[in-house]
């Protein structure tokens, strides 16, 4: 086969967009993180999202079976996992159908034509074969019996057909790897490191990875080698491929070692949040990890944890959050640190359980009984997922309050890469003395921060009693005194509000001098929104951007940058709670840019949006 | 304060300073007496026992005691208690709810709190009533019940506390009533002994809403009649002149109940307080057929939950060395 085709990304951008789909039993993830590492090896910059279906094992075939992976990688910072795809492998019919509209125009497209017989079109639930009929006339596309190449390729194996097909994932990461100049051997080492119990299937494995390489030769197509950048300037430590899931808990674990303290980690499973749970509780001894019974009983059981000394943890999507609300009543009242994560997903109820929003928002700020404010972070990239759980712990031990961490399916499950922090150099999480010259009262407040004392059962001597009702101010005695309750509702809220000036003042992502619009966003969506600004200013348009990583108490200095800028717009996963946040607190005209398609910003719909606000 | 202050050993000593607010002759009073006078026995200095509870009546507890307390929400006592142990396993954690608490809206943290077999002295304090939102049947109220809610009368079948426990995978599962106030310490001193998850019913009169519900069972004087003690090793005799048993029907494996004077002594079923079979169908001996077994219907040993997990005093704290190697 002789197939010459002009390989050069159709934009002439500098960085490279790779989109892996097939069946959910197809190895698509792990062939994507196969390729990610390899990423991170090349010393390029990159980020990749999985698009997988809830569904577990759909029927083969199915549109609904499909599961995708798509990195973007180039020298320079890459914010995104990429709009649209330079190359896309399908592997089947659906997988085709379902995945080309994320494939560029003119892009690059390898098919696995194996399946493009009468059945499988039918699983496809298409008539006419798009190899045949010129539909796929804009891409540049190259079909190839993958299955049937893989099982030559391992035909002196004496594997069963099902056995030996199963490795055709490999094939088609060996000549994407043979596209852009990528080494085999940390592939081949880590396949015979993870079968090193069944050699066969190692070797299988690679046989197969490397006759796809081989085959890309006999392709005699430019390869893509020369758009992944060289090596990033001072990358002493080698770069870790990252998913905001595990940087979360990764990041737990540091709030154990940073504030030498027990972390008890409770949860329920729940998409997109269990992912935290299965990497703590790898972490064997780092952190204690509890599988409770139900999303209520997990927080309190972080609470209980928090009331006895250690530092209670609770995670969970929307639906769970909801559940824990009469609990983080009680965590609020009681005044004791806790922290509660909320991976967001599609909702409302089930909603779109693996799909990335940000609309729990204003249940984060508001939705509970009672008067009730406590504070709201939200990391801003994979890597963020590691430091916001610090600072939350630190508000936390120092404040004597729950804080809520919003992340998302797509922080939870994006990846890029990521270069782990000294940790000597990391400060520590500074839990305030407990110094009472005899004279204990369980709330009793720090003139500075209002927290009162933590004074876990099993301190000597100062044995009390907390509860839900209300308390008295000082000695925590049951207390229906009106006048009592008016001062501490007062003193609750004052002592969050004030955790905003120990705080750092708001800061411009992207500074611009006499910008004619300011872009506000939160979470998951800085790397769009930031790329979205860049190229925009590049093309000759003024916009600053600032991105909120504090979302109660609002940061300091924010009402007044905002006056500073003739038009305010947010944009958000959602269908603008930010953006009726800011109206509400600043009587701010705050406009709204807002999606709610269960899927991450593109750039290229950021850049239209925020040039027609411009218009405006 | 001072600090010094760790050594209580009166019963006195376990008192807090609060007025207590439950009603004249509420079954509670009793049963706060008792739970003293068995801390001061167990003699555990008073800043290493902490009393979790729900919401209701009964939840107020931890109030009236000296140790460390923590009044929480309707249900969830159990969750909580279970985090305070996973925390600090040293402590002595004891969790008191109604029966609105341990059988209704947290029925599923009692269920799990028993099957993981956490460390807890669970004291359910069954009044058979909605007490504090002012007489509502409860789950364990019996049928007919007329309550504000239920003015027909109630036509659920009420839930056994007890065989719903053994059902759970309890591994000590004890009754007693307030006013049995010999009897309840010996049951609560068990429960304490054991490590685990302890599991006792104490049946406990509401004098406002449903005053008499268990009948003769905690009336002192009738008691005997009514009730059977349980006693590991020892015959089944019941009866205020001890003059009643129950006899084992293995085909059928069920109790019946006899009298003394037809049945020779050596026919009478011998308690084994091992033997899960019978303690379900001790659990479930009911008034006005059978006497309702008190004392400890069944107890084996079982490995503590927070020991199993590894979350022992001997933990390694986790440092910034081992969050180095992690990294």
């Amino acid at each position: 086969m002789t197939t010459i085709i002009d390989t050069r990304p159709a934009s002439g951008a500098p960085a490279t967009v790779v989109r892996f789909a097939g069946d959910s039993g197809d190895g698509i993830q792990l062939a994507g993180h196969e390729f990610a590492k390899s990423t991170a090896d090349a010393q390029a910059d990159f980020m990749t999202f999985p698009d997988y279906p809830a569904e577990i094992r759909a029927p083969q075939g199915t549109l609904f079976g499909v599961s995708a992976f798509q990195i973007q990688f180039g020298a320079d910072d890459v914010l995104t996992p990429g709009d649209e795809a330079d190359v896309l492998v399908a592997f089947n019919p659906a997988a085709l159908i379902t995945n080309l509209q994320h494939l560029k125009q003119g892009g690059l497209l390898v098919v696995d034509e194996s399946h493009f017989d009468a059945r499988g079109l039918k699983k496809a639930g298409i008539e006419s074969n798009p190899l045949e009929d010129g539909s796929l006339g804009a891409h540049q596309l190259i079909r190839i019996d993958i299955v049937k190449r893989t099982l030559e390729a391992l035909v002196s194996f004496g594997l069963g057909r099902k056995q030996a097909t199963r490795a055709k994932n490999f094939w088609a990461l060996g000549l994407v790897y043979w596209l852009f100049g990528r080494e085999l051997k940390s592939t081949e080492a880590w396949l015979e490191q993870k079968f090193a119990k069944d050699p066969l299937t190692a070797k299988a494995n690679i046989a197969a990875l490397r006759a796809g390489h081989a085959h890309g030769e006999t392709m005699e197509i430019a390869a893509f080698a020369d758009i992944a950048g060289p090596a990033r300037p001072n990358t002493a430590q080698k770069a870790k491929i990252i998913s905001g899931a595990h940087a979360m808990a990764l990041g737990i674990a540091a709030v154990a070692a940073l504030a030498e303290r027990d972390v008890l980690y409770c949860s329920y499973p729940i998409t997109p949040a269990s992912s935290l749970l299965h990497a703590l509780a790898r972490l064997e001894g780092g952190v204690k990890t509890f599988q409770a019974e139900d999303e209520i009983a997990s927080a309190c059981a972080a609470i209980g944890a928090s009331y006895a000394g250690s530092i209670g943890i609770t995670a969970s999507s929307g639906p769970g959050l909801a559940l824990k609300t009469e609990a983080l009543g009680l965590a609020l009242t009681a005044e004791l640190p806790l922290i509660a994560i909320d991976v967001q997903r599609a909702g409302p109820s089930t909603g779109m359980p693996t799909k990335p929003e940000q609309s729990d928002l204003q249940m984060a700020i508001f939705g509970r009984h009672g008067e009730s404010p406590l504070p709201v972070l939200a990391p801003s990239t994979p890597a963020d997922c590691f430091s916001i759980m610090v600072e939350a712990a630190q508000i936390a031990v120092e404040a004597m309050t729950p804080v809520i961490v919003l992340s998302d399916a797509y922080l939870a499950n994006a990846a890029s890469d990521w270069i782990p922090p000294d940790v000597g150099a990391l400060p520590g999480i500074v839990i305030p003395a407990q110094d009472f010259n005899g004279d204990f009262q369980p709330y009793a407040r720090d003139d500075a921060t209002l927290a009162r004392p933590w004074v876990p059962p099993g301190t000597p001597g100062l044995a009390h009693r907390i509860g839900g009702i209300e308390k008295e101010s000082g000695s925590g005695n049951i207390s229906y005194d009106p006048g009592n309750h008016a001062e501490m509702t007062r003193l609750r809220a004052e002592k969050i509000d004030r955790i905003a000036a120990r705080r750092p003042a708001v800061e411009l992502d992207i500074a611009c001098e006499d910008a004619d619009l300011l872009v506000i966003g939160w979470g998951s969506t800085w790397g769009a929104i930031t790329q979205a600004v860049a190229e925009l200013n590049e093309e000759g348009q003024k916009i600053a951007h600032l991105h909120l990583r504090q979302l109660w108490p609002l940061p300091r200095g924010l009402e007044e940058l905002i006056a500073k800028f003739p038009v305010t717009v947010t944009a958000e996963l959602n269908t603008g709670q930010l953006a009726a946040l800011l109206r509400s607190e600043y009587l701010a005209p705050i406009k709204s840019i807002s999606q709610v398609t269960g899927q991450p910003f593109r750039v290229s719909d950021l850049k239209r949006n925020l040039l027609a606000r411009l218009e405006n | 304060m001072n600090l010094m202050d760790t050594k209580p050993v009166t019963a006195a000593d376990y008192a807090s300073d609060q007025e207590v607010r439950w009603c004249p002759g509420c079954g509670d009073y009793a049963i706060l007496k008792v739970v003293k006078n068995v801390l001061a026995e167990i003699a555990r200095p008073r800043d290493e026992v902490v009393f979790v509870s729900g919401i209701g009546c009964a939840a107020r507890f931890p109030y009236y005691l000296s140790t460390y307390g923590f009044h929480t929400i309707h249900g969830r006592a159990a969750a909580v208690a279970t985090g305070v142990k996973l925390a600090n396993p040293g402590l002595d954690v004891w969790v008191i709810g109604g029966d609105g608490d341990f059988m209704s809206i947290g029925g599923n943290h009692t269920l799990h709190a028993l099957r993981r077999n956490v460390d807890l002295n669970m004291l359910l304090f069954n009044n058979a009533i909605y007490g504090l939102t002012k007489g509502q049947s409860s789950p364990t109220s019996p049928i007919g019940t007329r309550s504000p809610t239920t003015p027909n009368g109630s036509v659920e079948q009420p839930v056994n506390a007890l065989a719903f426990a053994l059902g759970a995978g309890a591994k000590f599962v004890a009754r007693g009533a307030d006013t049995l106030q010999t009897h309840l310490p010996t049951v609560l001193k068990r429960a304490h002994e054991n490590k685990g998850a302890s599991f006792v019913e104490i049946l406990q009169n509401c004098i406002v809403y449903a005053d008499g519900a268990f009948g003769a069972i905690n009336d002192r004087s009738e008691s005997h009649n009514a009730t059977i003690r349980l006693e590991h090793g020892q015959p089944m005799i019941f009866g205020k002149e001890e003059d009643k048993g129950l006899v084992w029907n293995e085909k059928a494996q069920e109790f019946r109940a006899v009298a003394l004077a037809d049945t020779p002594e050596q026919q009478l079923a011998v308690h084994d307080e091992t033997n899960i079979q019978r303690a379900f169908a001790l659990a479930r001996l009911e008034q006005p057929d059978f006497p309702v077994a008190l004392g400890v219907l069944y107890a084996s040993d079982a490995p503590e939950y927070a020991h199993a997990r590894g979350f022992t005093a001997k933990r390694k704290p986790f440092d910034r060395e081992a969050l180095k190697s992690l990294l």
